[in-house]
């Protein structure tokens, strides 16, 4: 047997097989935390990370029904002057300007054509602009950011953490007080075990939850007292792919790249009204003929026939032609069976739309159907408490 | 009967000319969470080394290759209903496949248990 010699998925990212963690890697702040927890770590956009602790079913299930813990500090968390809000309106479809004081505003970094260079949130904090990219990317886009004039600071000395499930508001309310009255793409200043901390009410999962930036030399503290609590188990990176893919959210790199626009991937959502009028994000007249005409090709989700996973790179195919690529795949814990989200033509991106799969020469029957595969549970703003 | 090992951690159980196959624990735990397996059909022939299954996880696909040569007789149907009892039983009810051996002199070249407990015990 050789693991992963067919396909090994780590969060969305392929591997001929399971490397073991070298010196190359940088260590997360809670590096021992994750020894000592039992995780298995491997390499990632340039950490040695946690893929798993109890397994990714149970790490899964546990965040639909309680609370999980993910360390992701391996992502760039940014802050700009607050009077650079036009400035970066030039490289991103969303409206900064009008974005209000602790609101997070979820946002794509695009080329000259309209293709996706990163997803992040932009959040107008009372003093700043804080962003949160992937960390795959983030020495290009702060590279980008600073071409582009604008004079970021890059916060390596910060920790992130996400509390993701339907307890997570249970778990950390007691330690960071007033958290619970948040909402849904809000955010704030707390204090948390007597340190500051900035937490939001966002997250990867579809889950209800919060993201929590604290200093690196925090973080060790703030797990273990989160970790105190029954309610919360440690949640690794297999598991946070398998709950974004649920979840029907696109993973950088896989599901949205830069030969893919933002009305491709399906998030027209992003550009903000006064954009779509206005323009003046790079490539706004491709995107904005896309978003008027329709996209050539759309992203969808696919539920598959039987048992058998489908993985990235699988062909789409429609009467013996190929018609699509899938980009991420796998098997959904909570739903107990095999989901995929791929690129199809437009004219088979309609839900309903029968189509097959190639896996291994074998064709799987697959039908589009409407994302998330599993229903999202944010508590937004207007909703009763 | 007798148990064999390869360093691709599956295993063979020898009875006369017919073999059972499967993957071993220490495979089942870096396999992780197993959803679908696919085995060889009847009469499907298989060589040493060669792939004869595939299993997938929640996070993988993964190659199984057939400790030896012969003429697969019997897929284990259960795996289809329950691909969790390579998990909960990868030496016992989650074996992949039966078959008649072609050559049982190949078998001399795979290790017995306690070659490949040393085996494992230094990885």
């Amino acid at each position: 047997m050789t693991v992963g010699a067919r396909s090994a998925i780590i969060a969305g990212w392929t591997l001929s097989r399971w490397l073991p963690v070298s010196d190359a890697e940088i260590l997360l702040p809670l590096d021992a935390l994750h020894l000592e927890l039992g995780a298995r770590m491997v390499p990632f956009a340039g950490y040695a990370m946690p893929i798993q602790y109890d397994g990714i079913i149970a790490e899964h299930q546990w965040t639909r029904t309680s609370a999980g813990l993910f360390d992701v500090s391996h992502m760039g968390q940014f802050e700009l002057p607050s009077n650079c809000d036009r400035a970066l309106e030039g490289l991103l479809p969303g409206d900064i300007v009008d974005l209000r004081e602790g609101t997070l505003r979820y946002s794509l970094l695009l080329n000259a054509h309209g293709g996706i260079l990163d997803d992040l949130m932009v959040t107008r904090r009372t003093n700043d602009l804080y962003l949160v990219v992937n960390g795959a990317t983030k020495h290009a886009d702060s590279a980008l950011l600073r071409t582009a004039g604008l004079p970021l600071t890059y916060r390596d000395d910060l920790a992130l953490l996400a509390l993701q499930g339907p307890r997570a508001v249970d778990a950390l309310e007691p330690l960071a007080p007033g958290v619970a009255t948040l909402r849904f793409m809000r955010g704030g200043s707390f204090t948390l075990l007597g340190h500051p901390a900035w937490i939001s009410r966002s997250g990867y999962t579809g889950e209800d939850g919060f993201e929590i930036s604290v200093a690196a030399g925090h973080a060790d503290t703030v797990a273990r007292a989160l970790l105190a609590d029954p309610l919360v188990k440690p949640v690794g990176l297999g598991a946070r792919d398998s709950l974004r893919l649920e979840a029907g959210l696109p993973l950088y790199g896989h599901d949205l790249t830069p030969a893919i626009n933002p009305v491709e991937a399906g998030l027209a959502f992003a550009i903000s009204k006064r954009r779509k009028t206005e323009g003046g994000f790079p490539g706004s007249d491709l995107v904005l003929h896309d978003l008027i005409q329709g996209a050539a090709r759309r992203r969808v989700g696919l539920q598959i026939e039987g048992r058998q996973p489908v993985r990235e790179g699988a062909c789409v195919v429609d009467g013996g032609a190929v018609v699509g690529h899938v980009t991420s795949g796998g098997f959904g814990p909570a739903l107990g069976r095999p989901i995929a989200m791929a690129y199809v033509l437009a004219a088979l991106a309609a839900d309903g739309t029968r189509v097959e799969i190639d896996v291994r020469g074998r064709l799987l029957d697959a039908t589009v159907v409407p994302m998330p595969f599993f229903p999202k549970s944010y508590v937004r703003q207007g909703a009763r408490p | 009967m007798t148990r064999y090992f390869t360093k691709e951690h599956e295993w063979v159980e020898v009875d006369g000319t017919v073999g059972t196959v499967g993957v071993t624990d220490y495979a089942q735990g870096q396999l992780g969470d197993v959803v679908f397996v696919e085995v060889p059909a009847a009469g499907r022939v298989v060589t040493k080394g060669g792939e004869a299954a595939v299993v997938e996880s929640v996070k993988a696909a993964s190659d199984v290759y057939s400790p030896v040569s012969g003429t697969v007789t019997e897929p284990n149907a259960a795996l289809e209903a329950e691909p969790a009892l390579v998990n909960t039983a990868p030496e016992t009810d989650g074996w992949f496949f039966r078959l008649t051996l072609a050559d049982a002199s190949e078998l001399g070249a795979l290790m017995d248990e306690a070659a490949y407990k040393a085996f494992v015990a230094a990885l």
